[in-house]
């Protein structure tokens, strides 16, 4: 799996090869590290391994066919990709979603936004050397799959979202379900808390590692828990306003620096803990909120024909932060460029300019806490 | 601000040759106006370091491949944490010898996103410090998002066309032997 080779027999400078299939990398990733014994000098990520040409295919198909493919943007919390591509048609069409369907998109997604933390975080503290957490994290995420099998069919790739609304409305008895969840859910956490988050060895191991500043997290373009973990307190479901999360009442955790450094792996472990939570009073509200509205109504009017012309942009607050889709029509059936922008794509960039002086050890902290997915990046 | 004066202090400080053709596009979708190419760079940092406008975050580099128009464009989706304003400039390039300069000195983020664009469309940005493929590997050829492209049969020997698996499964009738 891997070779040290030698550059200069003086030197004490070796390369090091990391991965594809490297278990810390999340995926196939690979890096190629320069690094002095244990300090690495620079590490250069490679990617790629996993592109599918979802762009490509994105011309080829219609605008509703194209619905399945956004699940693998990002399958992990493939929710997300759904909404992202869905408001972008919406906006480009001009089309309103009814209520009870940006309901359904809410409690969907923030579900998602559940289940796929749990895998970051469950995965991060095995990175470490946790093994425990990894099964308590992945039970929950097994519960949260179990109810939105129920709405959907699926467990991974949902397809769930139209454009215009959602396809099914909840089932009979399901919110009871849900809420069942929820209240086991907070317990849980709070347990998970105890067992990994506040765990002495834990947090002394990723305090202070890999501070990334504030300002270096913007430029960079970190998005999401990664950006908020440093310190801004920005979240697209608050700025932008999108759906109908004004009806919420939820925090924005940030990153507080409690194990050192505002912006260390502690602090983008902790941002996903908190907003695990957060997510889980999002859903309560949504659930209490939702019969507001009347059932079956959960897809807006389509034009007949679906060949826009013109262009938009659309954004959404994903689980690995700001996922953009932007796609320009030109009155055809297919559109004639589709373009996702993920969170993953740009955390990997920063990378190579954060590596030197690392741990080798620490980069696997450094990647994990970005919560990187191999298919967000390489799309 | 909205895009509209963003759109006119540019023009006011930079010049009627750098920023131009401002399009408003309707309810709900984002204005956007060109910039020359050349410049770019130029505009990028008035975009960043000016107090007023405070653009810190580059969102998106896009390429778009326009074979009828011989053009290529480059659309940057930029916004400002700070003043919670956004803006979308285009940079239209020669199909032929698509060239922009990097914005990668400006924002790092246009590192990566540069080199995807260079990947896929074969966009050239001028001054990038490591423009390498990025998704595909090395020894790619062509641009797969360009529209002209056309898939090679193989890649080391690897077919990219398999048999319809479908196929496989269709029952084969023998023939019927003419009747004498």
């Amino acid at each position: 799996m891997s070779e040290v080779v030698f550059a200069n027999e003086m030197d004490e400078e070796m390369t090091l090869n990391m991965g594809p299939h490297h278990p810390s990398t999340h995926g196939v990733l690979r890096f190629i590290i320069k690094s002095d014994g244990e300090i690495i000098r620079k590490a250069i990520p490679d990617v790629g391994y996993l592109h599918r040409s979802i762009e490509k295919i994105g011309e080829r198909c219609t605008y509703q066919g194209y619905m399945p493919y956004t699940d693998r943007v990002d399958y992990v919390a493939a929710m997300f990709a759904n909404e992202c591509w869905a408001s972008a048609c919406e906006k480009l069409m001009g089309i309103e979603v009814p209520k009870r369907a940006q309901y359904l998109r809410v409690i969907s997604c923030e579900l998602n936004r559940i289940s796929s933390h749990m895998v970051a975080l469950g995965a991060m503290a095995m990175d470490i050397g946790a093994i425990t957490p990894f099964p308590w994290a992945l039970r929950e995420r097994e519960y949260v799959n179990d109810l939105v099998e129920e709405l959907c069919g699926a467990r991974l790739t949902y397809n769930y979202h139209r454009i215009g609304g959602v396809s099914f409305d909840i089932p009979t008895g399901w919110s009871d379900k849900a809420l069942h969840f929820l209240d086991n859910f907070e317990p849980a956490m709070r347990e998970f808390d105890r067992l990994i988050t506040l765990n002495e060895i834990f947090v002394k191991r990723l305090g202070n590692v890999a501070v990334i500043s504030a300002e270096e997290a913007k430029d960079w373009g970190l998005v999401g828990p990664n950006l908020r973990a440093s310190g801004v307190r920005w979240d697209l479901r608050r700025e932008d306003h999108y759906s109908v999360y004004d009806d919420f009442d939820f925090d924005i955790p940030i990153g507080t620096g409690e194990a050192g450094a505002v912006g260390d792996c502690w602090d983008r472990f902790n941002v996903r803990v908190k907003e695990c939570r957060e997510s889980a009073k999002i859903v309560r509200q949504a659930l209490a909120k939702i019969n507001d509205y009347p059932e079956d109504d959960i897809l807006g009017k389509l034009p007949k024909k679906i060949k826009p012309d013109g262009e938009a942009y659309a954004r959404i607050e994903s689980a690995r932060g700001d996922m953009g889709c932007y796609v320009v029509g030109r009155g055809a059936a297919e559109p004639y460029r589709v373009r996702f922008r993920t969170g993953s794509f740009t955390a990997m960039g920063i990378i190579e300019a954060k590596s030197p002086g690392l741990f080798l050890a620490d980069l696997v902290a450094l990647i994990a806490s970005f919560d990187v997915v191999a298919p967000e990046i390489d799309r | 601000m909205n895009a509209d004066d963003i759109f006119k202090q540019l023009q006011a400080e930079l010049g009627e040759n750098v920023v131009f053709d401002f399009h408003e596009v309707g309810k709900n979708k984002d204005p956007w106006f060109q910039v020359d190419p050349f410049s770019i760079e130029q505009v990028a940092v008035k975009l960043k370091t000016d107090a007023a406008l405070h653009f810190d975050y580059l969102e998106c580099i896009t390429g778009i491949d326009f074979p009828d128009d011989k053009q290529i464009h480059v659309v940057y989706h930029v916004y400002s944490y700070a003043k919670k304003h956004r803006v979308v400039i285009k940079a239209l390039l020669d199909r032929e010898d698509p060239v922009v300069p990097t914005l990668s000195n400006v924002w790092p983020t246009a590192n990566w996103q540069e080199r995807e664009c260079f990947d896929l469309l074969g966009v050239l940005f001028d001054g990038h410090p490591d423009l390498r493929r990025l998704l595909l590997p090395d020894d790619w050829e062509g641009h797969p998002l360009r529209k002209d492209y056309e898939e090679a049969s193989d890649y080391h020997g690897i077919p990219t066309i398999r048999a319809n698996p479908i196929e496989l499964f269709s029952i084969k009738l023998p023939e019927k032997k003419a009747q004498a």
